[in-house]
């Protein structure tokens, strides 16, 4: 299964600004696992993403997504394997209506017209949204429009799914309810986000990034539960470590 | 206008292409006439009329809207008085100038056309005109743009009112209102453009954006299409070529 593997050596990223967002970020992420990245604003979490579907090309060090080495020659196969879920679904969200949005990439694969539809009425049943499927998408409510926004990235039928900040924005229900949903998913994931408590929730490992270093790579949650790193990171532990707010036990 | 063209009515059945058709028919007639020309136009009312009411849309709604943007069309025609002194008819004892017929011919064309290509979309869809246009050979670069501009212009318009609303939470006294507080909102908004663009753009390229966007819109014109293209053709040449206001009101003065 060496196509669902991601990897990562010694990336660094420079902005054309001058911007040292990565400076030598190194993990390997195999078939089913479910990562979480974290760290502070700014720490190099949305770039590092961006590297994952060659949004972005490293400066230097190296990109592998399965068999394939991330260049520009490999991009198109690395982008079929690779589903990236947007922070800012309206961004993810460019077509007018829920059908055609879901469509846009099973059309552009080459599918033909019959199987795009079994594709995006099957991905939408998925997600729980195909009652949303003649729906214009800039009348979605956030949390329908971040279903949408997955199931445009799921009709492709990608082995690892790569999202950025899922749950902001979301009201407590609908963040349940995607957290559920992800749950149910057999994909490898890659989830960059400040909602620590969705991270217990959904992955058993997490990389913690800090101006623009990979500091700590384990299980969520013995990296959760450790207060000084955290807070060397801009971190706090997620709340349902923090202990109740009334009478200050710890769990 | 998007929960107008939803309605399930025999107009809205109608294949979108037809009916851009028809506009186009009409249009193209309608701005055919001369610039003193009003009593000719006016039989072409029917058309919008028609589309309002077996549309099922609200022509309040419709007329707002026209109301809106009429001061365009009032600057286009508005110095005409000023400059065409030419007498050219006679309203009892008062004499009209050209400047004022022409004037009033502009505001007609103006309210026709406005008030037919609104109506189109309220009883069309935005989306499936562009899909129609497309479909009659339009560039396709042209139809995603406009695709793209339906699509982000709520978006863009959200933008613009949050920033209003931060500006307007504090200027205080009329303070905060100069010209160079706007012309750097409109600069952020711009910039704020610029890049929801480019994760826009992301966005495509991680989905196999390669420079096309393939429409995928299956439709058939059938017999009912065709006649709705050419009866109201037929009605519009007649219009045309044949002053039927006129021709009406010499009837009912010959009647009495």
């Amino acid at each position: 299964m060496s196509h669902h593997i991601v990897q990562a050596q010694d990336v660094k990223y420079t902005y054309p600004d001058g911007n040292e967002a990565l400076k030598g970020v190194s993990f390997l992420i195999t078939h089913g696992e479910s990562v979480a990245v974290i760290g502070a604003n700014g720490a190099g979490k949305s770039t590092l993403l961006m590297h994952l579907n060659g949004l972005l090309l490293p400066s230097s060090g190296m990109i592998r997504v399965g068999d394939y080495p991330l260049s520009k020659e490999t991009v198109h196969n690395i982008r079929r394997t690779v589903g990236m879920v947007f922070q800012d679904s309206d961004d993810q969200l460019f077509m007018p209506t829920v059908y055609d949005d879901v469509a846009f990439g099973p059309v552009n694969m080459g599918l033909p017209h019959d199987v795009v539809k079994q594709k995006v009425e099957e991905t939408l049943g998925t997600v729980g949204a195909l009652h949303l499927k003649n729906r214009q998408t800039h009348r979605l409510s956030g949390g329908e429009k971040r279903s949408v926004a997955i199931a445009t990235v799921l009709s492709m039928s990608p082995d690892i799914l790569v999202m950025d900040e899922p749950t902001s924005s979301l009201d407590p229900m609908a963040r349940r309810r995607l957290i559920e949903l992800l749950k149910s998913f057999k994909h490898t994931k890659i989830i960059a986000t400040h909602d620590l408590d969705m991270v217990l929730d959904l992955c058993e490992r997490t990389i913690i990034i800090n101006q623009g270093v990979a500091v700590a790579d384990g299980k969520s949650i013995d990296l959760l539960r450790n207060k000084e790193l955290l807070a060397s990171c801009h971190l706090e532990m997620p709340l349902r470590f923090q202990g109740c707010p009334v009478c200050g036990t710890q769990k | 206008m998007d929960i107008l063209a939803c309605q399930d009515t025999a107009l809205h059945r109608v294949d979108p292409r037809s009916k851009i058709i028809t506009t186009i028919v009409f249009l193209a007639a309608v701005v055919s006439f001369g610039k003193y020309e009003i009593s000719q136009m006016v039989p072409f009312v029917i058309y919008p009329v028609y589309l309002l009411s077996a549309g099922n849309i609200p022509a309040g709604y419709i007329l707002k809207k026209v109301l809106y943007v009429s001061p365009f069309a009032l600057m286009i025609g508005i110095f005409n008085p000023l400059l065409d002194h030419r007498i050219v008819m006679m309203l009892g004892s008062h004499a009209v100038s050209g400047g004022w017929i022409s004037l009033c011919s502009i505001m007609l064309r103006f309210f026709l056309t406005v008030t037919t290509a609104l109506a189109l979309i309220a009883c069309t869809g935005f989306n499936n005109v562009c899909y129609a246009l497309h479909k009659l050979g339009a560039p396709r670069i042209f139809v995603v743009q406009l695709l793209f501009l339906y699509r982000y212009l709520f978006v863009l318009m959200e933008e613009g009112a949050r920033m209003m609303r931060a500006r307007n939470l504090r200027s205080f006294d009329g303070r905060g209102s100069s010209l160079r507080v706007y012309g750097s909102l409109v600069g952020h908004l711009l910039l704020r453009t610029v890049n929801r663009a480019q994760r826009i753009h992301n966005a495509m390229v991680c989905r196999g954006f390669d420079g096309n966007i393939r429409i995928m819109r299956k439709s058939s014109l059938n017999l009912k299409d065709f006649i709705f293209i050419l009866a109201w053709c037929g009605v519009f040449v007649l219009f045309r070529f044949v002053n039927v206001a006129q021709l009406a009101g010499i009837i009912i003065t010959g009647l009495f």
